[in-house]
């Protein structure tokens, strides 16, 4: 292999069902932000049936170049189609960084086609920087269950492969396709070109038989402005009506730290931490949460922090913008009536 | 039918502590544990064994005589690769019902990444008979949920990962769903315990439940396959008596890179294209404000803060 060869920034761009992804968009500005240190493309890659005018969005976010892989068999996500499509193209245009955003799919995605091609693979970064002296990628990544900080290199193989989890870099604001929203710069141009995979009914070994969509009463906290969290300080499952409250008087949702979901109290699409969601609302109150590691890797990012909780030593004090040390059910009351007289106001 | 069911020892990370002078991680005194994926991983193959064979407490001692023949009875074989130490983890499978035990350990294959690991586990089973391979999604180590799938790609055989329930789709056509509480199947289990053990023979195919971020999907997959456990794929049992001794005359086979083809340059160290440059304890303060007064005047001055942000 002769990594001079290897040119180019990629992201593959996730689409579901003809929508693409934030994770994908948070991508292409983070790589165009890479590429501008290396004079490098950005080429957006995706994937589907039908998808060519989903690259319009991706342009408008940054990328220089969007290849659309277009066949009826690309329609929804399986193993072996994407990974041979994704291959194909990678082993023919040899990009130098290939990054996937960390979703169930990109988790699958990645390390078979990172086994395929023979390369690395650095699962989950929150943090990605070019070397200055050798060019290379440096992947940070929480390791660990997050008490730990590794920067990862890939120095001998290409492409240099890293995933990224929803939510760690910051979305470019564009207009997304379908959406009226003139935002998009009319004055950014970029090539789209269609590729025709060569793929059979007979690649595909594991075959869908059945998508079952569960409804989701529970909004998505990667999405809100406001996030209201519990943790293991609230003791019980009634007790989160308190954040309820809260939440509904800021206009958020409320969200929960790992050991509140595996007491069963709340949901594990409300779980933000490593293992669960990555956030970063505007306004993060965390209220009876200790602040292990594994929780602050999801909410760090966060503009502003409040932390209630009776013990000022708690890590999770250190993280906050204002730490309020005190009774969570009677701060928690108090804050809601004061937010909901000052909204009134 | 062969299933091989790969367990990692982790430390415990929820006990992990990092020394606040050094910035170090504290290993002393933290807890080893069979990773919490993979414990998923075994209790759906032991299920599965439990089925063909007929009663839960299935571990009549010793490896399984003639698995693998059609129509013959599951066997569970469980692999380890680490340091002599880990040994403890596949004593507790063996303890929880498994037949066979291995450990994968070499010089050779320290300081390996998940290429590196994947290459070495692939080589293992190529030494083994297999039907199903079963990995936990991720472990609390590393969080990489790689070594599952790259694993099945060195291998040539498909994947199902993130899966949250696996059912033996019998030759006729039938499903045959295996007991989600154990061992009271009632009626279903005959038509399962058949549809497991002659899938081989047959042919037939595995009907594999998969989480997603929006619900779940269901996917019909052939044998041989590598599926990764999570969580809410089943209550891994606990180790009982009767299964302490019946496994105790079963040793567990060790393993070196003597007894694998594999190339040397493609493991441990050497074998891994990613390197760990550096590793922080990580740093996450900010400069905030302490409020200790009453609860009422401290909400006061957070709604003001607020506001002064222009938040609300």
């Amino acid at each position: 292999m002769d990594r001079k060869d290897y040119k180019g920034i990629w992201v593959f761009a996730e689409q579901r069902e003809g929508v693409i992804q934030k994770v994908a968009l948070e991508l292409v500005a983070t790589a165009k932000k890479l590429a501008a240190v290396k004079g490098a493309e950005t080429t957006a890659v995706i994937l589907g049936s039908g998808v060519a005018k989903l690259a319009d969005a991706l342009v408008a976010a940054g990328a220089d170049r969007v290849l659309v892989a277009d066949h009826e068999l690309l329609a929804r996500y399986t193993t072996d189609a994407y990974t041979k499509v994704l291959c194909d193209l990678v082993t023919e245009r040899k990009p130098e960084i290939l990054l996937v955003g960390a979703s169930y799919l990109g988790r699958d995605l990645g390390p078979r086609v990172a086994a395929r091609l023979g390369t690395g693979l650095t699962a989950d970064c929150t943090g990605l920087e070019i070397d200055p002296e050798s060019g290379n990628l440096m992947m940070t990544r929480p390791a660990f269950g997050g008490n730990l900080m590794a920067t990862i290199e890939c120095a001998e193989r290409r492409p240099q492969m890293a995933t990224v989890r929803p939510g760690v870099f910051e979305a470019p604001k564009v207009a997304v396709a379908g959406t009226a929203a003139g935002a998009a710069p009319a004055a950014r141009k970029g090539a789209v070109e269609i590729v025709k995979p060569a793929l059979a009914a007979s690649d595909l070994r594991v075959s869908i038989d059945k998508v079952v969509k569960t409804v989701k009463e529970i909004a998505d906290i990667g999405e809100a402005r406001f996030i209201v969290s519990g943790g293991r300080g609230l003791g019980c499952r009634e007790n989160f009506a308190i954040l309820d409250e809260l939440a509904q008087a800021l206009g958020g949702v409320v969200g929960s730290s790992r050991a509140a979901v595996d007491a069963g109290w709340t949901d594990k699409a409300q779980q933000v931490g490593q293992t669960g969601k990555t956030v970063r609302p505007q306004i993060y109150i965390a209220c009876g949460i200790s602040g292990a590691i594994q929780h602050l890797a999801g909410m760090q990012e966060s503009d502003f922090i409040i932390a209630i909780n009776k013990d000022e030593s708690a890590p999770i004090m250190k993280m906050a913008d204002i730490a309020v040390v005190g009774d969570l059910f009677k701060v928690v009351p108090e804050l809601t009536a004061k937010i909901k007289a000052a909204k009134a106001s | 039918m062969n299933i091989v069911v790969c367990v990692k020892q982790v430390p415990d990370t929820h006990e992990v502590k990092i020394d606040p002078k050094t910035g170090t991680l504290i290993r002393e005194g933290v807890p080893s544990i069979m990773n919490p994926d993979d414990k998923n991983a075994l209790e759906e193959a032991l299920r599965l064994k439990d089925a063909t064979t007929g009663t839960a407490a299935s571990a009549s001692g010793g490896a399984t005589g003639g698995a693998g023949a059609p129509g013959g009875p599951v066997s569970v074989t469980v692999v380890s690769m680490g340091p002599p130490q880990a040994e403890a983890v596949l004593r507790e499978a063996l303890c929880m019902g498994a037949d066979r035990a291995i450990l994968v350990g070499d010089r050779a294959f320290a300081g390996a990444d998940t290429l590196a690991t994947s290459k070495t586990l692939a080589a293992v089973m190529r030494k083994l008979d297999y039907d199903i391979i079963f990995a936990g999604r991720q472990a609390i180590d590393g969080d990489t949920a790689q070594v599952g799938p790259e694993m099945a790609e060195h291998l040539g055989i498909p994947q199902v990962t993130y899966v949250e329930k696996v059912q033996a789709e019998g030759p006729n056509g039938g499903i045959a769903g295996h007991p989600a509480g154990g061992a009271k199947a009632g009626a279903g289990k005959a038509g399962d315990a058949a549809d497991i053990a002659s899938s081989k023979a047959a042919g037939a195919r595995l009907r594999v439940t998969r989480a997603t971020e929006e619900g779940h999907e269901e996917v019909l997959v052939g044998t041989p396959v590598l599926l990764t456990a999570i969580k809410e794929l089943n209550q891994p049992r606990y180790m009982n008596i009767a299964r302490i001794f019946a496994s105790a005359s079963t040793s567990v086979e060790t393993w070196s890179a003597a007894n694998l083809d594999v190339d040397k340059a493609e493991v441990g160290l050497t074998g891994s294209p990613t390197r760990v440059r550096k590793s922080q304890a990580k740093d996450a303060k900010r400069e905030g404000v302490t409020m200790k007064e009453a609860p009422r005047e401290s909400a006061e001055r957070v709604a003001y803060m607020l506001r002064e942000k222009r938040f609300i």
